[in-house]
């Protein structure tokens, strides 16, 4: 027998393996039923094993020695890995793999397992053990208590598929995980485990040759179920029997006995880790741990988010834009639509911006979702913001735990005693992801240039845009109503228009509308609208007798056209007359003013002396009424009246022009008054004829003429001077032997003409005509005031009409 | 309750239209197109003013004997449709405004989110859930 040498691990594992096989404690020799049926644990052909048997002089001594048994697992491990049996082979061979053994180790080896693996309570143990048979899930108790179970059988075909790949070492490896898991959540670990063993072998195949490789690898599983535990307390444990490994993690009592490796693994498998790029799988599954309460960030994740924040915005307590976010979560490779979504969800103001809790929330967010959890509708509430928001910054342990607590309260317990492991092992896997996320930042994200959403702020409250738009009163001002005045007669659009924004802003306040910042201005705009609107319409009327009043005299102006511009007297008429008494003297003018073209188609002119009279009477008129609109007239006396004075200076100038034409016209004023109609103009010519004759009688003519005129003034002027000098003249003559009470009778006639037009038709014709004359002006003033009238009408239905269309603009507003 | 809601792009392309589903929804669409000369017509006719006055409500756009069409036009040119069944007269205007208000709000959340590229069309679940409930629950 040859020396063997054997590696620690192959020692160690040797030596269990006799321990195993030591069923009578000997210490010295393994029994040959175990020897043998470890070899056929070993399976391999028999001839083999009876080769194996003799080589290692087994069967030279008929039992199985220590060295015998240890030749012969290397003889296994030699045939296991397809070498040629031979004794050479046996220190030749390096780095061979621990002879494997499948079926009928299970009860045995799994106690050996234990032993080692214990430290592990989870029973994570995974595929390492499989060297040693790992154990059996949910044989854990079965496995303490030893008695081999059959049933562990399939247990050791699923595991022999993954002994195979696993390293050697099991039991020395097996204890990484730390003792003090709790039973309870090793179920869950189970489920993960069985993914994890199956994502973990594939990578610890390549990691085969260094122990501390395998350790890794042992690790990751353990770790990974581990985390799952710490995270998953509150799961029912799954059905015993569902997967190999992990129900026995339940049983296994905690052992101390590789507590030393822990750390050392702890620290290799972090190292290893971090250089390996494992199973994204491994990890994510191990992230999905939060399946349970699906969306709890642990500590570990939490400190990972917050050093991810911190490489996009140092500042914990800023912000990360919109854009930046948007690169960092497209590195994850999700679909656009569901970063979206992610994104809604997690934006917790909906402000364009991560904090960082709601940073938290949606890496958190995206890591389940790369796990295969789908997004939930509505944001967890082990994601919302608001229990970090009451802490201060740097909280990260407290809240969550918070979060943990207040998720779950039967995760509290557990929680705390696995989390500090899970910190640990979460490590690697936050270093894992941080590979990942490495991965994914090496790998360049969508070129897409992002629009700057960072200056979209969405309205916060729409309410606080409302502004009531206080109506404000502004006292017109002068100046303000003259600019509305203007702008009122300026155009007719401001009248609709302003309505129609007074109105919107009103209606807008009430709605409530969100576009709050333009709309806001809006309204102050519209308020300042409305403000002058109101005023506007307040002014309206104000501003409309105003331009009213303003426009009645022009419009008297415009509408008097042919007239001479505005006769605020009727001396106009008579100044036109008085122009058409010229003309008229030499023709009989008709298209004069009125009243001089009604006086003078009467004037017959076969009668000159009527048209005579009536010529200065008119003239008389014409002048009176010329004359203040000339405005320089000799005024003489009566101070009564002083349009008058004109009149009565042109009559005083008539009468010397009718004097002179007297002499002609005096025989027919006399003829006339035979008719009786003439009489008046007799008497008018009488007094013209005085007059001339009598510088004194001209005087009083005058006098009396102003007296008349005086009187009589004030009462409708045009015909009344016509009326009085008719009268007078009337009066005159047969004052003319009257000179003494010339002004009673002046007087008398004046209160007799005032009421005179009825009177007058029973007088000369002269006084017909005048009072015809007196008729027509009246009646031309009257034809002015109506068309003025008719022109205020107009202004005010065409305001009407527009104030109109506003109601109906404004009508559906109003009933919808 | 609304019959239809569409959201139109300031390029008069659909930015999301949704129907009641059990109705003709092509007749919706057709409806809303033909509202948008209206809305246009509404835009224009105010554009006297600077445009910040511009009343953002438009109103009825126009009536037809089955609904109601309402119209709500952004700063930004997007405008907001919705077909309104006459039968449900007890719609007033104020409601009419609200149900824009929140499409606004939700569609300013929608465009805050830099994952959505404006002019795409909108596929929010939040704003799925806001057209919902203003939709007619038929059936």
């Amino acid at each position: 027998m040859e020396s063997l040498t054997l590696s620690d691990v192959e020692q160690k594992y040797y030596s269990d393996l006799f321990v195993y096989c030591d069923t009578d404690n000997t210490k010295k020799v393994a029994s040959n039923g175990r020897v043998l049926d470890l070899f056929r644990a070993a399976q391999l052909p028999s001839e083999v094993v009876l080769q194996i048997t003799e080589l290692c002089g087994a069967t030279r001594l008929g039992h199985f020695g220590r060295s015998q048994f240890y030749i012969a697992l290397k003889l296994i491990a030699i045939a296991q890995s397809g070498l040629p049996l031979r004794v050479e082979s046996l220190n030749s061979v390096k780095d061979l793999p621990l002879p494997r053994f499948v079926v009928g180790k299970n009860e045995a080896e799994a106690r050996h397992a234990a032993l080692y693996q214990d430290t592990d309570s989870q029973g994570l143990y995974p595929a390492p053990g499989a060297a040693v048979i790992p154990r059996p899930p949910g044989r854990g108790h079965q496995n303490k208590k030893g008695p081999p179970s059959s049933t562990s059988l399939p247990v050791h075909e699923v595991i022999q598929p993954l002994a195979p790949n696993i390293e050697p070492q099991p039991e020395p490896t097996s204890p990484v995980v730390s003792p003090h898991q709790s039973p309870p959540t090793s179920p869950h670990s189970w489920r993960k485990h069985k993914r994890q063993h199956s994502g973990g072998n594939a990578d610890r195949q390549p990691v085969v040759a260094a122990t501390g490789a395998v350790w890794t690898q042992f690790r990751e599983p353990q770790t990974g179920p581990v985390t799952g535990d710490g995270m998953w307390s509150s799961h029912s444990p799954p059905p015993p029997g569902q997967e190999s490994w992990v129900s026995f993690t339940a049983d296994t009592p905690p052992s101390s006995t590789l507590p030393a490796m822990h750390p050392s693994s702890v620290q290799e498998s972090t190292t290893i880790r971090t250089v390996a790029s494992a199973a994204t799988t491994n990890e994510i599954q191990r992230q999905s741990s939060t399946y349970d309460d699906p969306w709890k960030i642990t500590d570990e994740q939490r400190q990972y988010y917050i050093n991810q924040f911190k490489t996009i915005q140092p500042d914990l307590t800023g912000f990360i834009p919109g854009s930046a976010a948007k690169e960092f979560f497209t590195k994850s490779k999700l679909p656009i639509l569901e970063l979206s979504h992610i994104w809604e969800l997690s934006d917790f103001d909906k402000d364009g911006a991560l904090t960082l809790d709601e940073f938290c929330a949606a890496f958190h967010l995206v890591v389940a979702r790369k796990n295969g959890y789908d997004l939930p509708e509505k944001l967890p509430e082990s994601l919302m913001p608001k229990l970090i928001d009451l802490d201060d910054s740097a909280e990260v342990p407290e809240p969550t735990a918070d979060v943990g607590y207040s998720a779950s309260p039967v995760e509290v317990t557990p929680n705390k005693s696995p989390s500090m492991p899970s910190l640990n092992q979460a490590w690697p896997e936050m270093n894992q992801s941080n590979e990942q996320w490495e991965t994914f930042s090496e790998r360049s994200s969508s070129s897409q240039t992002l629009t700057q959403f960072d200056s979209n702020i969405a309205p916060a409250d729409p309410d606080t845009a409302i502004v009531h738009p206080v109506p404000i009163r502004m006292t017109p001002s002068k100046i303000h109503m003259q600019e509305m005045e203007l702008k009122r007669t300026g155009s007719d659009h401001n009248h609709p228009t302003s309505p129609l924004l007074t109105k919107p802003p009103e209606l807008s306040e009430e709605a409530k509308l969100p576009a709050s910042m333009k709309f806001v201005a809006a309204n102050t705009v519209g308020d300042g609208y409305s403000s002058s609107d109101s005023f506007t319409s307040d002014q309206e009327p104000i501003t409309r007798q105003r331009s009213q009043s303003g426009t009645s005299p022009e419009a008297l102006k415009v509408v008097a056209p042919p007239p001479p511009p505005p006769r605020p007297h009727p001396s106009h008429s008579r100044s036109s007359s008085l122009d058409m008494n010229r003309t008229f003297a030499a023709t009989s003018a008709t298209g004069q003013p009125q009243p001089s073209t009604i006086a003078y188609p009467p004037a017959v002119p076969p009668r000159p002396l009527p048209t005579q009279t009536s010529v200065p009477l008119t003239g008389h008129r014409v002048e009176a009424e010329g004359v203040p609109g000339g405005g320089a007239v000799l005024t003489t006396t009566s101070p009564q009246q002083i349009p008058q004075q004109p009149n009565f200076a042109d009559f005083s100038q008539f009468q010397a022009f009718a004097a002179s034409e007297q002499p002609s016209s005096l025989p027919e004023v006399d003829k006339h008054s035979e008719a009786g109609q003439v009489d008046k103009t007799s008497e008018g010519a009488g007094p013209l004829r005085t007059v001339k004759s009598d510088g004194q009688a001209d005087e009083r003519a005058s006098a009396t003429v102003n007296s008349t005129k005086g009187s009589s003034g004030p009462l409708a002027p045009p015909p009344k001077p016509v009326r009085r000098r008719l009268k007078s003249e009337d009066e005159l003559r047969p004052e003319d032997e009257q000179h003494g009470p010339q002004k009673s009778n002046v007087i008398a006639a004046v209160l007799a003409t005032q009421p005179s037009i009825p009177r007058s038709v029973g007088k000369d014709k002269k006084a017909i005509q005048a009072s015809i004359r007196r008729n027509k002006e009246t009646n031309t003033v009257l034809a002015r005031l109506n068309s003025e009238l008719q022109q205020q009408l107009k202004d005010l239905l065409e305001e009407r009409i527009s104030l109109e269309v506003q109601l109906e603009q404004l009508r559906p507003f109003s009933h919808l | 309750m609304a019959v239809c809601i569409a959201v139109i792009a300031k390029e008069n392309y659909p930015l999301y239209i949704r129907s009641v589903p059990t109705q003709n929804e092509l007749k919706f669409h057709y409806t809303v197109h033909t509202s948008l000369d209206v809305v246009e017509e509404k835009i224009s006719a105010v554009g006297k003013s600077i445009g910040d006055q511009r009343e953002l409500y438009l109103g009825l756009l126009y009536p037809t004997e089955d609904y109601k069409v309402y119209g709500y036009v952004t700063n930004s040119k997007v405008k907001f449709v919705i077909v309104v069944d006459s039968s449900n007269t007890s719609l007033r205007d104020n409601e009419i405004r609200s149900m824009f208000r929140k499409l606004h709000n939700s569609f300013t959340d929608v465009m805050c989110n830099p994952f959505h590229n404006p002019g795409d069309s909108i596929q929010s679940k939040a704003f799925d859930g806001i057209v919902s409930g203003m939709m007619v629950q038929t059936g």
